[in-house]
Order: C-alpha cells, then structure tokens, then sequence
C-alpha cells in the first residue's frame, strides 16, 4: 500500500539554523503515528511544514501521490489534512457550533448570492452543515452540545478548548488528521478518555492520524509506530518498545554518559 | 441597603481626590471657555432668557465632576459607607474648586492681554463669564455657581434612586426637546398642530421658562408612574417563546417602516434633507460595517468607494460630462455603479489584503486620498472635469415619480429603499457560510486559512460588498446634489463614517444606524448641518472627544452585537455563567472522583 503522507529529504532552514534537516517521513491509510522528541526538536515546525503555514526551504511533501509543497494552507486542507494547535487556537469570539460550522468551508459551496436569494439549496447545505456540526460535537459526549452549542468558545475549560479543537479539525472532512499534543494539560483521566477517543477517530471515522505528544502512556497505547525526532532529524523509528530501548533516543532525552564516569 | 455602614464623618473627605477632580474641573472650564464655545454658542438658546447652549457646554462639567467624586466601586466582601451629607460636601467642595478655575480666568482676563495667540481671549468672553455685572461679581458668582453644581450632581448619591432618575429624565428631555426644535416644529406643523409649537416655544426660537418647567415637571410624573414598566415589558418580551418572539420582532420591525415610509410626509423640507443626508450616512456605515466589524479589515479609505459611485453616475447622467455623456437613465445606470465598485474594490483590495492590521489601514487611509488625487488631478481632467468636477447631472427619473435634490422628500425614499437593500444584505450574509468565513479571518487569520478558509476570496469579497453599498450612497448623493466634485470625497468622510460605527456598535446593524441617525442627525457630517448646526467647527471636536470617551467607557459601541460585548466583558459573561451554574469547570471529566 502506498503511503497516504511522504516527506523526503525535508530541509527547514530558520536564518541558518535547520528547524528540520533532510527529514524523511511516511504514514500509511489508517495507520496512528506518534511523533515525539525533545523540545525544540522540529516537531510542531514538522506539521507547520505539511500544512504550509511554513515554506520548505527544500525537499518534497506528497499527499495521496501528489506534491503539495508551495500550495496555500487551505488548499492543503481542502485536499485533506487538517490540524490542531498546540496552543489552542480557537475562534473564541465564535460559538462552539460557528467553530465547528465554519470549518466545513472547504466541503461547501454556496456563495452570497445563495444567502441574499435564500435558494432551496442555500438553505438546504445550511441545514447540512449544522447537522454535520452537532454530529461531530456529539463525538466528545454531551459536554459541547446542548446550551453550549450557542455559548462562545472562550468560555470552555482547557480541556474542553482541546475538544473543540479536534472537533474542528474533524468538521474538515480530512483524511490525514495531525494532532499536535492532543492531551497537553489534561489530567490523568482526560488523557485517558481521549487516548480511547483517539483510537475511535480511527475506527469510526477512518482518519490516518499522525500525533504529536509527549505523554509516553498516551503515546504507548494509540500508536502503531513511533517516530522519533532530535534536532530535525529523524533519530529512531519503530514500535513503541523498540523505539524506547533505543540508545540514540536515550541519549536525545536523557544526554550522553559522561566518558569514563563510574 | 441593608449591609451599609454608617454614613462617614462630614470632614472625613478624600482631601487629595477632590482637588484632583475639582482640578481636572477647572482646566475643562477654562478649556471649553477658551476654545470659544462659550460665547459662539451663545447665540443658539436653550432656554430663552435663561440658558443658552453656550453655558450648556460648561455647566454640565461641574454637575459630572460633582457625582464622579463620591461614585466609588464597591469590591466584595468590603462594607461601603452610606451616602450622607459628606459626599454632598465633597460634590460641593469639587465644584467649588473647578468654578474657581473660570473664577481664575475672570481675573487673567482683565489683567493680561494675550489676544494674540488665543482669540477667543475677548472682552465678550469677559462680560459673558462677568454676566457684565464687574469683576468682582465674576469671581464670586462661579465659585458658586461651581459649588451649587457640584452639589448638585452629588445630591444624586443621596436622594432616592427613582428621583434621580425622574430629575436626570427631565433634565435630558428639556434639553433635548430645545435642540429638536426644528424637527419638532416641522413635525407639529405637518400634523396641523402648529399651536402646540407657540405653546412650548418662544416667538424666536427656544423654550420659555414657563414650557421648561411644565414639561419638567410632566417628564418627572410620567417617569414615576412609569417606573418599572420598562423592565417589565422586558421580562415579558423574554418570556415569549421562540415563535412569538418572532411575531413580536415582526411587529416592531413593521412598525418602524411604517413609521419611516409616514413620517417624511409630514416633514417639511429641512427636515426631510436632513434624513436624507442621514440616510446618505447610514447607508456608507452599513457599508464599512461589513468592511470593520464582521471581517475586522480596518479600511480608512472608504470613502474611495463613495466617489466612485458619484462619479459613475455623474459621468453617464450629465450632458456636462467631459468625456462621453450616454445621458443613461439612473436605473440602467445603478447597475453599471454596482460593476465599476465592485472593479475598484477589487483593484484597491488586491494589493492589500495580505497586509495586517495597522500596515493595512495606513495603506487604505493612501488609497482613499489617491482616488481623490486623481478625480482632483489635471491628468484625468478630460474625463472627470478636474477641479470644476461634472454639473448638470439630471433628477432621477423613475418613471412613476422624479427624485431631486430640490424635493429632499424624494431622495430620502431612494435613501431609504437602498438602506433596506443594505440591512437584508448585511443581515443576510451574517448567518452564511461567508459571513462566518469574515468572522474566522476576523478571530485569527492564520487559523481560519489552516482550516480551509480561502482568506483572499473571502477578504476580497467583504471589500467589493462594502464597495458596492458605498457606491449606492455615492450615486443617490451625486443626483441630490446635482454636481460632483473632488472636495466631497475628503479623508475626512472615511473617518467620520468609522466614527459613526465604532460609536453606535461594531457589527450589529441597529447600532450602526442608531450611530448614524445619533451623529450624523444631531451633529452633522462633514458637511452636511445637523440639528445643532450652531456647532460649526466645534463639531470634529465633540465627535474626537466622543471617539475618546467610548474607546475608554463603552467599546462595545451605543447598541452593542451580543458577541462583541461579549468579546470585550468575557469576565462579565463568564460571572454570569457561573451563576447560571453553566461554567465549565475541567474537573468536571472527573465525575465527582473527589478522592484524587
């Protein structure tokens, strides 16, 4: 099978310093990979590479076969890769239901003159999109539903913040879902409710998810594979285990042995 | 009232906070007095014999400084004291502080001569603030006149809330019956009623004193009868279920435009041209609304868009055109506006909508003085007349009724009939997928681009909507006034319209036309009088000093969108979330496991 995401040779140059150096990378249809790493290892500069919000200074990204390097971010989106942030970034002057609404822009088509017409199929992709908006929500329970549907996002908790953020990335419709530290500041039982709605996003709505995280039981129980970046450079990769008995990714998270200490 | 504490001490004052209010009072006093408003204002009357505009402008600042002195923000769990006789005191000794600030000048003024930089350092200044009875009169009768004041802004602390607002209520509607003469009037005469106007009204303008304490008086009764009324009907407009709610929003919808579609009938002509240079108003605010408040792309060239439409129809009605003159009729000709604003904004929003925030509005305040330029310039003279602009542009024929400048009546019907179009639109596109498309880029542009918002198209197209209603404005004024000219699209007319929606209320529509029909009727636009035409030059002034105060009071704008008060109190929202027992707490996943 073919790999739905490549990276070849994926250089990021920051005014001299390389955010990511010849980095190669591949996730097939279905499969749940986890990217970890130290801080400052590339890893979030690795997903603003595959949604284009940052310019590959070389090296080619492929979805589905085809480059997608130098097209605009909703372009990306469009073709069917959609993210979260590692610092929520909410539209949270917006209700949850608008959050959730306006992210299926990409899957819709009427225009203004639908709206200033009121035309049957206006009204009718409306009603679609806000079906389509409560189903998603419906995913994480009844916490983003019901009088929350109307409330503005800046009244969620955190944790919730991040629920609606995946949500809004699942409204997109993608294929290739990037999930930059889904559980980052949830408390042990959150965390594990989303671990197990990270792998229903898989079975139920089919998404390849590729996630960042730096919570190892998380990383341990969703991933099929383990990614491993140090430096922007791919370090180790493999399953879990044999990623973490790995010297290499020892020595990236823990330093190297002094020479010649007892 | 109950967890008060006692009244405090009459001299137990906040010395420091007096002087420095009762300071900020005089300079004010002496600022406005210097600034000429007192003695140029004093023509216009409020009160014949008794009051004139001219005084308005300065005893109104005492009476503030006199209630800010003792108003203090009650913190939780902190015990305030009572109102008493100290915090009268405090109004009092504030006022007397800031009336000894003109007392001040009174003596400066007889003293010194220093006309020469400051003109309004007059004589007449003198004997207006002497109330030409001597110098030493002056003095003393503003330190008075300053405490009394004081007082009695202060008084509203101590006397009951409901009398308060009876004598607030009074206060605001003399004053505001007086500035409405004209309208009043006219609009008494229209119904046949002019001996009513005889009544309240002296023979030369303003209320007597006699009307002034009538209606006071009548103002007071119908405030007490009426209190609590208000909120009632409130309460019961919220207790209505969705679909009668509906019914009830119809209704007063309906009502309004029956209103609106009367009302001009029985308007005489001054009236009817300042509703149509209202409506002139409201129309470019919608306009800039969509722009500003729904896709947050800070535009100060608006008025670009204006001149465009003026010049389009100018060009294609007038025989005087310089280039080609078809001489189209106006309905043909509204549709070729609506193309040639849609290319300019296109044209002007190309180049610079992948800027942000202050870049973008420097570079659109420039744009806007480039379309003037070159309406202006020798170069382009053979087309759009230059300096001498296009003439002769014919009324508006419609086949079944004529609109001209000449019968305001007219125009204000045109006016109103492409307000409607604008309120649909704006109203329309709100609640669509690009309305909240606007409302992403507006949030967090990156984001919105990240989720598969086309923010380029999205932005152009809230340029060309907002281009095409300011072009609708541009081409009823051009047949209003029946010439067009480069010095009617200044800066100024772009500012002036941000103005008008920031005050009434970034991104809701009623606030927009609230803020139009408030500015632009009761001060006048750039050039346009308003009800207080008296004001002249001092009207850029009050519409700065207005801008001021909102931005600081209430940035939420006069009648504020639910979301962007929200936007601007999420700590207000979030309290009253909380008491509604809605707040979201993130141990709430927990489930009640209170055990960890």
């Amino acid at each position: 099978m073919s790999p739905v995401l490549s990276i070849h040779d994926l250089t990021i140059t920051f005014g001299g310093l390389d955010a990511l150096s010849k980095l190669n990378f591949h996730v097939d249809e279905g499969e749940i990979v986890g990217v970890i790493g130290p801080n400052g290892a590339g890893k979030t500069t690795f997903f603003n590479a595959i949604t284009n919000l940052v310019p590959p200074t070389s090296g080619d990204i492929r979805f589905a076969g085809e480059s997608i390097v130098g097209l605009d971010p909703y372009h990306v989106t469009e073709l069917g890769v959609a993210r979260t942030f590692q610092n929520v970034r909410l539209f949270p002057n917006m209700t949850i239901l608008e959050n959730v609404m306006v992210a299926q822009h990409c899957r819709t088509h009427q225009h203004a003159f639908g709206a200033l017409l009121q035309t049957k199929a206006f009204r009718r992709e409306e009603r679609e999109i806000r079906e389509r908006a409560i189903e998603v929500l419906s995913f994480f329970g009844t916490r983003l539903i019901g009088y929350r549907l109307d409330q503005p996002a800046f009244v969620l908790s955190y944790a919730n913040r991040r629920r609606l953020e995946i949500a809004r990335a699942m409204a997109t419709q993608p294929r290739v879902l990037l999930l930059d530290e889904p559980v980052a500041g949830m408390n042990p039982k959150e965390s594990a409710e989303l671990t197990a709605l990270i792998g229903r996003l898989r079975s139920e709505w089919g998404f390849t998810i590729v996630m960042i995280e730096h919570d190892m039981g998380v990383v341990r129980d969703v991933s099929d594979r383990v990614v491993v970046l140090d430096h922007g450079e791919t370090i180790a990769q493999g399953s879990f285990d044999e990623v973490s008995n790995d010297p290499h990714v020892i020595e990236a998270y823990l330093g190297r042995p002094v020479e010649g200490a007892s | 009232m109950s967890d008060t504490a006692p009244p405090k001490d009459l001299f137990d004052q906040d010395w420091r906070r007096i002087v420095r209010l009762g300071a900020i009072t005089g300079l004010s006093l002496i600022f406005v007095a210097l600034i000429g408003m007192l003695v140029q204002l004093d023509t216009r009357l409020i009160i014949r014999r008794y009051l004139s505009l001219g005084y308005l402008t300065i005893i109104w600042i005492p009476v503030v400084a006199g209630y800010l002195v003792s108003k203090e923000v009650v913190l939780e769990g902190v015990t305030p004291n009572r109102k008493g006789p100290s915090d009268v005191l405090a109004g009092a000794l504030t006022g007397l502080v800031g009336g000894a600030g003109l007392s001040l000048l009174v003596v400066l003024i007889d003293n010194f001569d220093i006309r020469d930089p400051l003109i309004n350092w007059s004589p007449q200044l003198l004997d207006q603030l002497t109330f030409a009875k001597g110098i030493g009169f002056g003095v003393v009768i503003w330190l008075v006149i300053g405490a009394g004041l004081g007082l009695f802004g202060s008084l509203s602390h101590v006397v009951p809330p409901l009398a308060s607002r009876a004598v607030n209520t009074a206060l605001f509607t003399i004053v505001s019956v007086s500035i409405l003469e004209t309208a009043i009037t006219d609009l008494l005469q229209g119904f046949g009623l002019s001996f009513v106007t005889d009544v309240v009204y002296a023979k030369r303008g303003a209320l007597t004193l006699t009307s002034a304490l009538v209606l006071g008086a009548v103002v007071m009764a119908i405030t007490v009868a009426a209190s609590g009324r208000g909120r009632e009907l409130r309460v019961r407009y919220d207790a209505l279920d969705a679909p009668r709610r509906k019914t009830a929003n119809l209704g007063l919808w309906a009502a309004g435009v029956m209103v609106l579609l009367v009302l001009p009938l029985f308007l005489g002509k001054i009236m009817n041209e300042l509703l149509a240079n209202v409506g002139l108003f409201v129309l470019l605010a919608l306009g800039l609304n969509i722009v500003v408040g729904l896709a947050g792309i800070l535009d100060l060239g608006y008025v670009a868009f204006f001149a465009v439409g003026g010049y389009t129809t100018a060009v294609l009605t007038s025989p005087n055109s310089p280039w080609i003159s078809p001489q189209l009729p106006f309905v043909v000709v509204i549709f070729v506006v609506i193309i040639a604003a849609a290319f300019v904004g296109l044209a002007v929003g190309a180049p610079v909508i992948r800027m942000r925030g202050d870049y973008l509005a420097i570079v659109t305040l420039g744009f806007g003085e480039i379309v003037r330029l070159l309406f202006l310039s020798d170069w382009l003279s053979p087309y759009f007349g230059g300096a001498q602009g296009i003439t002769n542009i014919p009324p508006v024929d419609l086949g079944f009724a004529e609109v001209k400048g000449s019968d305001p009546r007219s125009v204000f019907y045109l006016v109103l009939f492409f307000c409607a179009i604008a309120i649909y639109v704006s109203w329309r596109l709100q609640s669509s997928r690009l309305g909240r498309a606007w409302m992403a880029i507006r949030e967090d542009e990156k984001v919105a681009e990240a989720m598969g918002i086309n923010t380029v198209t999205a932005k152009l197209a809230a340029f060309v909507v907002g281009a095409i209603l300011a072009s609708f404005s541009g081409a009823v004024f051009a047949a209003k006034v029946g010439s067009i000219f480069p010095s009617s699209f200044l800066i100024l007319v772009s500012i002036i319209i941000l103005v008008v929606v920031i005050v009434g209320g970034m991104g809701n529509i009623i606030g927009v036309i609230v803020g139009a029909v408030v500015l632009i009727g009761v001060l006048g636009g750039p050039k346009q009088p308003g009800l207080l035409q008296e004001l002249g030059t001092y009207k850029l002034l009050i519409y700065g000093a207005l801008l001021v105060f909102m931005m600081l009071k209430r940035p939420e704008g006069l009648i504020p969108s639910a979301r962007r008060s929200h936007e601007l109190h999420q700590e207000e929202f979030l309290q009253d979330a909380w008491l509604r027992g809605e707040v979201d707490h993130d141990a709430e996943a927990g489930e009640g496991d209170a055990a960890t």
